[in-house]
């Protein structure tokens, strides 16, 4: 599967064309509604979080495959990134309740524990690319 | 426009026309394959070449009034903005091809004369934009109006008993919505418990649980209650994964079941009505 979607998020419509392409991709690669939920409501926080912090960046949303001895399984990845003021710390904003937006701080945290894999990379005044991926069990 | 221009333009009517009526029934095939309904294209291309060449003949201030009211019409009827677009280009075409020429044997300076007939194209294709563009605007403006409406209504079932039933995304906009309809609505209906139906809304992520929270706070500020009801299976476990507590919040799994504890909640309850006769336990 080659499938992949990439939604630029700058305004809320953005979040919901985003959470929109990962759900249909998520039902198409054959995931059931309770991670369907868990996937989109990680996109909706990641780009969230774009349309907050950053202002603006992408969603790219795409169906993986991995292969380990006979074993192959399929997963989706899902990509936020953007260019704009960074993470200074990052064990920080992994803590649940920490937030620099009156927020509720559970995005970052909540997402890692909604999704199977999740990684964190951002340098200051550059930019943060967060990926993470789901797989189908 | 020059004056040697309209009288070039006004001199070849009749080939002018023939000559755009041909290029916009190409307009309709190509562009369109044919998707415009043909009277329509016959009456409306009658009209806007009536149109253009009173256009080409009347003061800047009438013509423009004439075209906006030949545009409002078609603008009413769904018309495309791209068959005007097409239809100016290719008056321009033809005008230029042909008269452009013609005026030029007479010693004028063809480039200007281009030029010329380019501007009042593109003042006309400009107006008819902005038209519909307006016109979009407004229609967007209306929508947003109705959909504010229908997007976080408070409806009194009982007295003292409300509901707010949500359907669809809660952006930041609409989160507003809900507070402010929910903390008017309370006052006026007097309402001292109120459900919250989630049933509807796709995704709560955090930012959602954040306003539903602030909200029921908000409530309890003016002496009501929040239950917030139609949590669906997937949307709860969601809610666990993203570490909200909702343990401290009155949540019910149906509406029905809300609606059971809002009356106990203010003293009442439903009876069950045998042959008629009220029966109570
Ligand atoms: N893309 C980003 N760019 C810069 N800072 C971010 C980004 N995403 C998250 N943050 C920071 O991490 C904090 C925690 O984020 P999150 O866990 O989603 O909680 P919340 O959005 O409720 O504050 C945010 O308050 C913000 O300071
Ligand atoms: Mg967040």
């Amino acid at each position: 599967m080659s499938i992949q979607s990439s939604v630029e998020v700058q305004t809320e419509w953005g979040i919901v064309s985003a959470r929109q392409a990962g759900r249909n991709l998520a039902k198409e690669i054959g995931f059931g509604g309770v991670d369907q939920a868990r996937i989109t409501t990680a996109i909706s926080e990641l780009a969230r979080n774009i349309y907050l912090y950053a202002e603006k960046g992408e969603i790219v949303i795409e169906a993986v495959e991995e292969t380990r001895g006979t074993q192959k399984k399929k997963g989706i990845k899902i990509t936020a990134k953007d260019r704009g003021p960074g993470i200074k710390n990052i064990r920080e904003v992994m803590e649940d309740g920490y937030t620099t937006s009156g927020g509720l701080g559970a995005g970052l945290p909540g997402v890692r524990r909604l999704m199977d894999d999740f990684d964190v990379d951002s340098v200051m005044e550059e930019g943060t690319t967060i990926t993470a991926i789901k797989w189908l069990r | 426009m020059h004056s040697s221009v309209v009288q070039a333009i006004n001199d070849h009517q009749e080939q002018l026309v023939s000559k755009w009526k041909e290029e916009m029934a190409r307009v309709q095939e190509e562009y369109f394959k044919n998707s415009l309904p043909d009277d329509l294209v016959f009456t409306n291309n009658e009209e806007f070449i009536d149109v253009l060449y009173s256009s080409v003949r009347l003061e800047r201030s009438e013509a423009e009034g004439k075209i906006k009211h030949f545009a409002e019409r078609l603008i009413q009827t769904d018309w495309p903005l791209s068959y005007f677009t097409q239809g100016m280009q290719a008056f321009r075409r033809i005008v230029t091809a042909c008269i452009v020429p013609y005026i030029n044997n007479a010693e004028e300076d063809s480039v200007r004369l281009s030029v010329e007939v380019e501007e009042w194209v593109d003042a006309i294709v400009n107006q008819l934009v902005d038209d519909y563009s307006d016109s979009w605007i407004k229609t967007l403006e209306l929508q947003q109006m109705a959909l504010n409406e229908l997007s976080a209504p408070l409806i009194p079932v009982f007295e003292k008993v409300s509901v707010m039933p949500l359907i669809g995304a809660i952006d930041t906009e609409r989160a507003k919505l809900i507070m402010e309809n929910l903390l008017d609505g309370i006052i006026q209906h007097r309402s001292q418990v109120v459900l919250i139906d989630i049933t509807g809304v796709p995704v709560v992520d955090t930012m959602v649980a954040n306003h539903i929270i602030q909200a029921s706070k908000a409530v309890r500020l003016v002496g009501a209650e929040c239950i917030l009801v139609g949590i669906r299976p997937e949307i709860a476990q969601t809610i666990v994964n993203l570490g909200i507590d909702l343990s401290t919040f009155p949540t019910k799994s149906s509406l029905r079941k809300g609606i059971e504890s809002a009356l106990e909640l203010t003293q009442r309850k439903m009876v069950q009505v045998e042959n008629g006769a009220e029966w109570r336990a």
